[in-house]
């Protein structure tokens, strides 16, 4: 009779932990910038039809790297529980923490349980009514969860891009001011320091903006972000 | 898939973009909130039931109106009740009959609409939206034999024909489309006997709101179930309109001014405006 290897516990763990970044460092980077009037989302993306980023629910959206059917499963099961939770009880009862919650768990389960992690990273944020009421989850393969300020980076270099958002963002930041900021993190990403220029064919930008009356989320066309990016 | 409070399987089904069919997988209770055991008809009786609602097609778009009363039996259970909402940015709907199966049903047609348009990253067709409401209704139907029944007319402006559309259902779900203008409701009869002669195609959005405060007006003059317009309590019709930048309703201010221009013409000539009979 043949006996299983014995594998111990950290070592499977790490195993699958380098599997689900190797996974995730193979995509391009998503940024998400806290502006003063919502939030900001920025994709390095040359489809305009498969996005990376995504309205949720009222106030609430998404946003995420990695392998595609993956993130998209999530995506969807996202929208699944913030529609029935607001169909259930009342459209206020959906919030970024318990969307946030439930992935963590559900991502958590499949990183120990599951024959392979997702390799995937999500963002999910929700705007208030004012920047102190805005909230940024950054959440990896294994179901940690990060509240983020300010910024988050998620993707393949994300280090030296966060390394340049984190020099240059501040409080308080226009759209515009946002959105050149997000671009010429993500032109940061060969790790080498030269640095790419990227246009409106390459991105997929979006807002949740406070403003709007019910449904804060908007996608941005590539020319607007030709005309935010000239100012 | 161990973990108490992970998701279950049920919000990872591919393929899937129907609210109303994922309500059924995961909470049936909920998913039949709308729907429900049939009661007996004495409850029936005691629900409040909603009135009259017209619409009418125009140059831009459509317009849809509905007066502001709820009766059970003889008793005004609201006076100002709203019977019009808009489904999604393109489309309203307006609802006569029992008022709680009713609003129910728009709640459910506002998340089905919105929950595609999210999964889908696109819109349904004006079409598309018609025959998800049809289906919504026909669910309903044990409640309708037991005299519950929400007849809804739902319109809106069709990004793809450029124009608005007009539908109307019956109770076992039957979808028809309507040409240029339609009513439902107990004052319907009035109502669609005052939009024949005053509905033109060329109309403006102010000349449609027009028409559909003058056969409300109408409707409220033959049928005990419909309110006119309550001047004291400055009570008007819900009027929207959607056309090619979408739904928006109009502000009280300019209902009112619609309001009071019908109820100076009437002092006239308390009728209405007479059509021409020679020439």
């Amino acid at each position: 009779m043949t006996m299983p290897f014995y594998v111990s516990p950290e070592q499977l763990m790490k195993d699958r932990a380098d599997f689900a970044r190797k996974g995730i460092a193979r995509g391009r980077s998503v940024v998400v910038v806290q502006y003063d009037q919502g939030i900001l989302f920025v994709a390095e993306n040359p489809s305009t039809s498969l996005h990376k980023i995504s309205e949720i629910y009222d106030r609430i959206a998404f946003a995420a790297v990695g392998k595609y059917n993956e993130f998209e499963n999530l995506r969807v099961a996202g929208i699944r529980l913030a529609d029935l939770r607001g169909y259930s009880y009342d459209r206020r009862d959906v919030t970024g923490r318990g969307l946030a919650n439930a992935y963590a768990q559900t991502l958590g389960a499949i990183f120990t349980t599951e024959p392979k992690p997702y390799e995937v990273e999500i963002v999910v944020a929700e705007v208030g009514t004012d920047v102190d009421g805005d909230q940024v989850f950054r959440l990896t393969y294994d179901g940690s969860v990060a509240d983020e300020h300010g910024y988050a980076v998620m993707g393949g270099f994300s280090e030296s891009i966060n390394g340049y958002l984190g020099e240059h963002y501040r409080d308080g930041l226009g759209l515009e001011q946002a959105l050149r900021l997000a671009v010429d993190g993500l032109g940061r990403d060969s790790g080498g320091g030269e640095t790419r220029a990227l246009d409106s064919s390459q991105l997929e930008v979006a807002v949740l903006d406070r403003t709007r009356p019910r449904r804060a989320f908007r996608r941005i066309r590539a020319a607007e972000i030709d005309a935010l990016l000239r100012t | 898939m161990s973990s108490p409070h992970q998701l279950p399987s049920a919000f990872f089904t591919p393929g899937l973009s129907s609210f109303l069919d994922f309500a059924t997988t995961v909470d049936p209770a909920l998913a039949q909130r709308s729907q429900g055991a049939a009661p007996d008809v004495a409850v029936a009786s005691s629900a409040p039931h909603g009135t009259t609602i017209v619409a009418v097609t125009y140059l831009d778009g459509v317009v849809m109106a509905g007066d502001r009363r709820a009766t059970v039996g003889t008793v005004i259970a609201q006076r100002d009740i709203e019977k019009v909402f808009p489904a999604d940015d393109f489309t309203c709907i307006g609802i006569a009959g029992s008022a709680g199966v009713a609003t129910e049903l728009v709640r459910l047609l506002q998340v089905e609409l919105e929950h595609y348009e999210k999964i889908e990253g696109t819109q349904l067709s004006l079409d598309g939206k018609a025959n998800r409401l049809a289906t919504m209704i026909r669910n309903n139907l044990p409640m309708a034999f037991q005299g519950l029944a929400a007849i809804p007319l739902f319109a809106g402006f069709d990004l793809h024909a450029r124009r608005g559309r007009i539908f109307s259902y019956d109770v076992t779900g039957g979808r028809y489309e309507e040409h240029d203008h339609y009513s439902v409701g107990s004052g319907s009869l009035f109502a669609r006997g005052a939009l024949k002669k005053l509905h033109n195609p060329g109309m403006t959005a102010q000349e449609a709101a027009r028409v559909c405060v003058e056969a409300l007006w109408d409707a409220a003059d033959d049928d005990s179930a419909t309110a006119g317009p309550d001047l004291a309590r400055g009570i008007y019709p819900v009027v929207a309109l959607v056309d090619a930048d979408g739904y928006r309703r109009l502000d009280d201010a300019a209902t009112g001014e619609v309001v009071h221009a019908v109820v100076t013409s009437r002092r006239q000539r308390p009728d209405g405006p007479a059509a021409p009979t020679t020439g």
